[in-house]
């Protein structure tokens, strides 16, 4: 009988991967950090990978690229579970988890109707002022957005 | 202070607003005064506020300072379709510090980031009208000797009035003792609750408008509108309810004043205005000397 052929997401020999990624997500992440402008990078994505957690999850690799801290945590706000593996010569050499950070710049809308945010082209901003059930003060109006009314750019 | 916008009054230390409410007290002692000569001071009205268009402006004139604006955003490019940006820009180059009025939530706060000269927020939409909140303060200090260890009773709308909100953040920094009486549909918001609790400040909260008030150092009141309510019944029955009457002072404490935003409607009798503890007109005049102080120390002068 003929093996099955399979295709596996493979290996990287040095980079990033992000594991976690709720599988709704996968597009919003990739957007917030901006993969499409990484030029000839290699990336590799998948989706809908079976996960106990998750239901379905998401990963996503990239080849060469390590990122700040604060680049890496703009994902928090829609994969909060996400876990990062840094990888140099095929090996993980550093785990972590995203964080949301204490500041949030552009990313998400302001959910107050009558906020300025709203009516001119102005970046949203938003202090956090809670990480656990993410919670943010506008900038602008002081309004409340919390996590259920979160609505990315 | 000097070249830094006033937008919201978190933006100002004890420190600071203590100097701002002393500079006021020397304003009302010698109002005329030509500190603000040479000086242009644009008061941009994007909507109408006529009270507190004329107590700038007034503050401005006795200042020997010009004044250049509009008054409501119909009289101005803003009608031909001009951004909050491109007005702010323009305007940056006519004058030394600009005073806003804009229905929209924040819009103050983002112009004070677009223009170079400080800018005043004189209320944008629901959100901060600071130097009421200041001219409040020190109608409450010059009446009571000191803002410390005082009983406020705040009394109406205390779910949506703006400078409710205000004045319970201002006046939590003073160990003050908060008395809420209000509607059920116009209680005040749990966030404020749980910023007291925090702090440790007392509150108690009633529905019923009764002899409770003769614990009180000052009572401020607001007005409960119709448009609130979402069942008319509701408001019908609760629109005579919080209005006080000249009998209801009588077993008040003799410090006891009586503060009001204003406009007032029918929330303050009008029996009350002859009453010696009726002070909201002289919490208008108060505003003038404010917003000169308020002025002088965003421009840096004295």
């Amino acid at each position: 009988m003929k093996e099955p052929k399979q295709l596996s997401v493979s290996a990287i020999e040095s980079g990033t991967v992000i594991d976690h990624i709720p599988a709704k997500s996968l597009f919003k992440v990739i957007q917030i950090l901006g993969l499409e402008s990484m030029g000839d990078k290699q990336i590799t994505i998948g989706s809908n990978f079976e996960s106990k957690k998750l239901g379905r999850k998401a990963i996503i690799k990239i080849e060469g690229v390590f990122f700040e801290d604060d680049d890496i945590n703009r994902i928090a706000l829609v994969a909060p579970q996400a876990k990062l593996n840094i990888i140099r010569d095929y090996d993980v050499v550093e785990k972590s988890i995203v964080e949301v950070p204490d500041e949030i710049v552009g990313i998400t809308k302001c959910v107050n109707p009558k906020c300025i945010t709203n009516f001119e082209s102005v970046k949203t901003k938003f202090k956090v002022i809670s990480k656990e059930n993410v919670s943010l003060k506008c900038h602008y109006c002081e309004k409340i957005t919390d996590q259920e009314h979160l609505e990315i750019i | 202070m000097k070249n830094r916008s006033l937008v919201s009054i978190d933006d100002l230390t004890t420190g600071e607003i203590l100097d701002i409410l002393d500079m006021a007290t020397g304003f009302e002692k010698d109002p005329t005064r030509q500190l603000l000569d040479n000086k242009v001071i644009a008061t941009l009205f994007f909507e109408p506020s006529t009270r507190t268009r004329l107590s700038f402006e007034s503050a401005i004139s006795r200042l020997g300072g010009k004044i250049i604006g509009f008054t409501d955003a119909s009289s101005s490019s803003v009608s031909k379709g001009e951004s909050l940006n491109d007005t702010i820009k323009t305007v940056n180059n006519y004058s030394d510090l600009i005073v806003m009025r804009h229905p929209v939530e924040g819009s103050a706060r983002y112009a004070s980031e677009i223009a170079d000269i400080p800018v005043v927020n004189a209320g944008d939409g629901a959100n901060q009208h600071p130097t009421q909140t200041l001219l409040d303060l020190y109608s409450i200090r010059k009446t009571q000797g000191t803002l410390d260890n005082l009983n406020i009773f705040i009394v109406g709308d205390l779910k949506y009035g703006r400078t409710v909100h205000s004045l319970i953040m201002a006046m939590s920094r003073w160990n003050t003792t908060f008395n809420f009486i209000s509607p059920d549909e116009l209680m005040i918001p749990k966030e404020y609750k749980i910023y007291l609790d925090n702090l440790g400040l007392k509150y108690y909260e009633h529905t019923d408008f009764t002899d409770i008030i003769s614990r009180a150092d000052i009572i401020y009141m607001t007005r409960v509108q119709k448009e609130r309510f979402s069942d008319p019944i509701e408001y019908e029955k609760v629109k005579n309810v919080y209005v006080l009457r000249n009998t209801m002072l009588k077993n008040t404490k003799d410090n006891l004043r009586i503060l009001h935003p204003l406009p007032r409607v029918n929330e303050i009798h009008t029996d009350v205005d002859v009453n010696k503890k009726a002070y909201y007109f002289e919490q208008a005049l108060n505003g003038v000397y404010t917003r000169q102080a308020i002025l002088c120390t965003l421009l840096g002068l004295k």
